[in-house]
């Protein structure tokens, strides 16, 4: 078990007082919270926050949490043979060697006092569901088009017969259903942790990320794709391939299309199963070469003589009226 | 190992008040604090039912972390799911916009 220094953590002195405990707290939950926060990795720092919190906030734990000793962060510890006892911990201490071997800080002082997470033991004989499960996936952008399956492991906290906590693997096989979006949360059925006497199991909670693709832009169903165009192509109209996430179309560009102008191909975005499909919008760029043949540039000069097109004709007509 | 299916919370599924505070771990009685003070409303109301879309279990479970992390009432959580809301909303218009940036990355 590595240790975790719970006072540098919410950046106290260790003879901090609750009020200044609780106010370290409250300034770092602020800055961290995930649903508040969007500071560079929020969830990890407010995890030990609130972690450090939880133990330090309880007089009881506090102390136990003391009588542990002091070590440098990190640093392999394992508690006096007494020390469960002493304070009434669950008897985490009574464990044989190597029973905390396999657990964080976290789940010793999760164990305290009784103060078992939802999914341990319940107290009398009542019921008691298991705990829900939280987690965050990263998926490609092709998985949450197409779906996927995706194997994950959590390390969950179980506890023996002694009261002893032990984190143990517990491996689940996911159907991802096609059609996922950047931030959706998914609800696994009976994934969380197992109910005790009669207690329905807890559920697993995912919330999804989707690596942004190189080519296609999601807003939620409906995605954006670039389409340059050459101006003569523009101009005069034409057929491209252009690429979409369920394989390429042909897609009719039609005579006099302006730069920025959005094309919609419906029903070619992000679909869900027995939900409307969203739409796959291409973007006119008008492209010009950065370099021209003298061929070209003659084409271009002899153009310019002819046309009598004036692509500044609106500003002038607003700049004029502004006067 | 079998394989479980995961299901969205927006697919349109009716919860009753019930099911909702069960999923998302906050008492019936602040479930329907939030519901008064405005945090989300119920999709159907029949006399004494309520009746939610089960995009209500991301909202409530939210509420659920917000008001033990920040040790919080009812009134405050609603308040401050407001402002998520309106951030999510906002983000949303970003997202929105950006993606109709050619070459945005």
């Amino acid at each position: 078990m590595k240790y975790k220094d719970y006072y540098r953590i919410l950046g106290v002195d260790r003879g901090a007082d609750e009020d200044a405990i609780k106010t370290a707290y409250r300034k770092l939950a602020r800055k961290y919270h995930p649903d508040v926060s969007k500071e560079k990795d929020a969830e990890a720092r407010f995890k030990d926050v609130a972690e450090a919190w939880a133990t330090l906030k309880d007089a009881e734990k506090r102390k136990a949490y003391d009588q542990l000793g002091r070590y440098a962060e990190g640093e392999e510890i394992r508690p006096p043979p007494d020390w469960g006892q002493q304070f009434g911990a669950g008897r985490p201490g009574a464990g044989g060697a190597g029973a905390f071997e396999d657990i964080d800080l976290s789940d010793l002082f999760a164990a305290f006092g009784g103060g078992r997470p939802r999914g341990g033991r319940a107290a009398g004989n009542a019921p008691r569901p298991g705990g829900d499960y939280e987690a965050a996936v990263q998926i490609s952008f092709d998985q949450a088009f197409k779906g996927a399956e995706l194997e994950l492991d959590f390390g969950v906290v179980e506890y023996d017969e002694e009261g002893t906590p032990h984190r143990v693997s517990h491996p689940v096989k996911i159907r991802i259903p096609r059609g996922v979006t950047d931030g959706q949360t998914l609800r696994v059925p009976g994934k969380g942790g197992k109910g005790v006497r009669g207690g329905r199991d807890g559920d697993l909670f995912l919330t999804i990320s989707v690596r942004p693709h190189p080519v296609f832009r999601a807003d939620g169903q409906d995605l954006y794709v670039d389409l340059p165009l050459a101006p003569w192509e523009a101009v005069l109209g034409t057929s491209v391939q252009l690429p979409t996430p369920a394989g390429a179309v042909m897609l009719k560009v039609p005579p006099g299309t302006r730069a920025g102008q959005q094309m919609r191909l419906t029903g070619r975005g992000v679909a869900r199963d027995g939900g409307k499909a969203g739409n796959l919008y291409a973007i006119v760029q008008i492209v010009v070469p950065t370099t021209a043949t003298d061929r070209e540039r003659e084409l271009y000069k002899q153009l310019a003589e002819f046309s009598t097109f004036n692509p500044r004709a609106q500003l002038e007509q607003e700049a004029a009226r502004a006067h | 190992m079998p394989t479980e299916t995961a299901e969205a919370l927006d697919d349109g599924r009716a919860l009753t008040l019930a099911e909702l505070a069960e999923l998302s771990g906050l008492p019936e009685s602040v479930v329907r604090e939030l519901v008064d003070y405005g945090a989300f409303t119920p999709a159907e109301v029949q006399g004494a039912t309520w009746t939610f879309s089960s995009h209500c279990v991301v909202i409530a479970r939210r509420a659920h972390h917000l008001r033990d992390d920040f040790d919080l009432d009812s009134h405050a959580v609603a308040v401050l799911l407001g402002f998520v809301e309106r951030i999510e909303r906002l983000e949303a218009e970003l997202r929105n916009l950006r993606a109709q940036v050619p070459g945005f990355r």
